[in-house]
């Protein structure tokens, strides 16, 4: 089954290289979500606290620009019916995960270091926490965008309705990695993390679950 | 001659409220060819999508086995041939390389010199490696016929095979009838004549 | 019949009683209310903000459960009864946060200061929205029905988080909220007001609790049989 999955995310990679639909969306988000932050904060010095929580805002919306492409780009092409001869739902879920799974870690990996070089009161003190942290909740964002992208597919208006769908499933996510990273900021050690960290484990596998076991209602007509 | 069995059991669909069709029963075993006529709109296309099971009928169950096997549906995919006019196939990437992707994704070997023969069978082979959205209607149809036979299907589900043939391409498809359908089940859903003609047995859809 | 009659009396009575009976500071009568320091005449809306939260809360529960048995049962009469229930809960929804924002006005100096209740109100308010964003953009209803409960239910997995998350991230200001900040628990400093009622307004809040659930399951029943009879009709009209 692993084989399949990862045979059907090299089919969508090689397609992305491509066309390149996501990519260039997304870098061209990133790029703007960061700059509109930079031009309206000018010349002011900003608490180091909210540079935390802007960078979750950057990281959202430049997920919401990508991350749908994976479901609504078999859907627009007519491609669906042809995926769903040649693979099992299970096996169909797994390649477009692992597919945004590199596409978030890619874009968040890319934000992260823009982030650092242009804030300069983004500055992390518990480096591995916010590995941890980074790690954990791209993990979450991946899994929870890629189960809204197929309802979406399925669905009109597809791309207004992504982010209205998306927030209030991301947001006890994003609160978490909000606090978590003003933690990693403070300085704070592992220990007191812990429970938060924690909330974030539950999250993913929660929604690995429900996911798996919802793909089949969503995908089937 | 497989020992391939396909049975419905009072299969049922509807769209919201609206009923498609109901209670339908019926049982092909071995091989042969079968068919499913009706008027437009009586639901030939969504009977042969339950039978594929990319859609799943509102009551009543189809039943697939091999021997006394019943298939899993999460393994049916890769034991069914299916063609619709719905079909569409990745145009960006060229015949050759959608089939690879294909192959690789069932999990199965990909066969190149049965690749090579079926393109050369439906007259595509010299356009093999171009990619599939430069292709006339006539070829995406053909090249269709190879993607699902390149898996060697137990089960081989045809939905308006001939739309968008020239009458060489219908000949082509017609001999792969026969050939198939002398060791296999061949379903086609079709309105037209000469392709109900080759029917031994034939469900009638009414329009409700 | 019966049973209207007895709503409409009942809720008559909760209302006038939550409107118009005395705040004192030493009640006497069975019909005077405890002064409580801090809410004075403002407590009275207890009786009306509560249910409506409840309400809100009963509504998402139900439409969830509606959701899970039609992608068991694919039954249409299921995905009517979730679309109802979502739909007064909705209303019961901005109804709360309005009730609530007004309260908090009185009570906290603002209409809105980011409680963990009040975060997660907007949460499901959120919620709500989207959920109806998405039901109006499907045309099919077979499909309307299958991915609107597939959202509800995705939906609903995450209000533990939002139950466990909040109170770790905001000071809490409703009565009974605990804020733990480093592992303790503390009290926050904010005006927690020491809400105690006594029996008579103990009895006229159940009693409205009461007549706010009776009322929404009326409302219910009546929304998801006017929603299927309105089906069938459409049905028979469009086969002539």
């Amino acid at each position: 089954m692993h084989s399949k999955a990862f045979a059907l995310f090299l089919k969508d990679f090689r397609s992305e290289l491509r066309t390149r639909y996501a990519v260039n969306s997304l870098a061209m988000f990133i790029l703007v979500a960061i700059s509109v932050i930079l031009f309206s904060i000018g010349q002011e010095k900003i608490p180091q606290s909210l540079t935390g929580g802007l960078f979750w805002v950057v990281i959202f919306f430049s997920a919401m620009s990508g991350l749908a492409r994976a479901f609504v780009s078999e859907e627009e092409r007519g491609t669906t019916l042809t995926l769903q001869l040649i693979a099992s739902p299970s096996t169909i879920f797994t390649g477009k995960l692992l597919f945004n799974l590199i596409l978030v870690f890619l874009m968040n990996i890319v934000i992260a270091v823009l982030y650092s070089a242009l804030f300069d009161e983004f500055v992390i003190r518990s480096f591995y926490l916010f590995v941890l942290t980074f790690v954990l909740s791209n993990f979450g964002l991946a899994i929870s965008s890629t189960i809204i992208a197929a309802i979406i597919s399925k669905a009109g208006s597809k791309g207004t309705l992504y982010p209205v769908l998306s927030f209030p499933i991301l947001l006890p996510l994003i609160l978490t990695s909000v606090q978590l990273t003003s933690n990693c900021m403070v300085g704070t050690s592992f220990a007191e993390s812990k429970v938060d960290l924690a909330v974030i484990v539950c999250y993913d596998v929660i929604m690995l679950t429900a996911s798996y076991m919802l793909f089949d209602f969503i995908w089937k007509d | 001659m497989s020992n391939y069995q396909l049975c419905g059991e009072a299969v049922s669909k509807n769209f919201g409220r609206r009923l498609i069709f109901q209670n339908l029963n019926f049982r092909f075993t071995g091989s042969g060819v079968y068919g499913i006529s009706g008027p437009n709109g009586a639901g030939k296309s969504t009977l042969i999508k339950i039978i594929a099971g990319v859609n799943s009928p509102s009551a009543g169950k189809i039943i697939h086995k091999i021997g006394d096997k019943v298939i899993i549906p999460e393994k049916l995919h890769n034991l069914i041939g299916f063609i619709s006019p719905y079909l569409v196939l990745y145009e960006e990437f060229s015949a050759w390389e959608n089939l690879e992707f294909f192959a690789r994704i069932r999990n199965i070997k990909f066969d190149k010199e049965k690749a090579a023969s079926l393109l050369g069978d439906f007259l595509l082979y010299d356009r093999k490696d171009d990619q599939v959205r430069t292709y006339s209607s006539g070829m995406k149809q053909r090249m269709k016929f190879i993607f699902a036979l390149m898996h060697s299907p137990e089960l081989l589900l045809l939905d308006e095979p001939t739309s968008n043939l020239d009458d060489e391409g219908k000949n082509t498809v017609y001999k792969m009838i026969e050939r198939v359908s002398s060791e296999r089940i061949v379903i086609i859903a079709s309105n037209e004549r000469t392709d109900i003609a080759l029917c031994t047995e034939t469900i009638m859809l009414a329009k409700f | 019949m019966i049973w209207k009659t007895f709503l409409f009396l009942l809720l008559c009575f909760v209302s006038i009683a939550g409107i118009s009976f005395p705040i004192v500071e030493n009640p006497v009568h069975w019909y005077q209310y405890p002064m409580i320091k801090g809410l004075e005449e403002n407590a009275k809306i207890i009786f009306f903000h509560v249910p409506t939260a409840w309400l809100t809360v009963v509504a998402f529960f139900m439409s969830t459960v509606y959701s899970i048995q039609y992608l068991r049962k694919k039954n249409l009469d299921d995905d009517a009864k979730s679309y109802t229930a979502a739909q007064l809960g909705i209303i019961f929804c901005i109804l709360a946060t309005v009730t609530g924002a007004i309260w908090a006005k009185f009570a906290w100096g603002s209409y809105w200061s980011w409680d963990p209740r009040q975060t997660s109100i907007f949460a499901l308010l959120l919620i709500y929205g989207a959920w109806f964003a998405l039901r109006s953009s499907i045309e099919s209803e077979e499909k309307r029905a299958s991915l609107s409960s597939v959202y509800s239910i995705i939906a609903f997995l995450t209000v533990p988080f939002f139950i466990f998350i909040m109170p770790r991230i905001m000071l809490g200001l409703h009565p009974g909220a605990e804020s733990i900040e480093d592992g303790k628990v503390v009290q926050s400093a904010s005006p927690v007001v020491d809400f105690k009622m006594n029996g008579n307004m103990l009895l006229i809040f159940f009693l409205s609790l009461i007549a706010f659930t009776i009322l929404y399951f009326w409302m219910w029943r009546v929304g998801y049989k006017s929603l299927i009879y309105r089906d069938k009709i459409l049905k028979q009209s469009s086969r002539g």
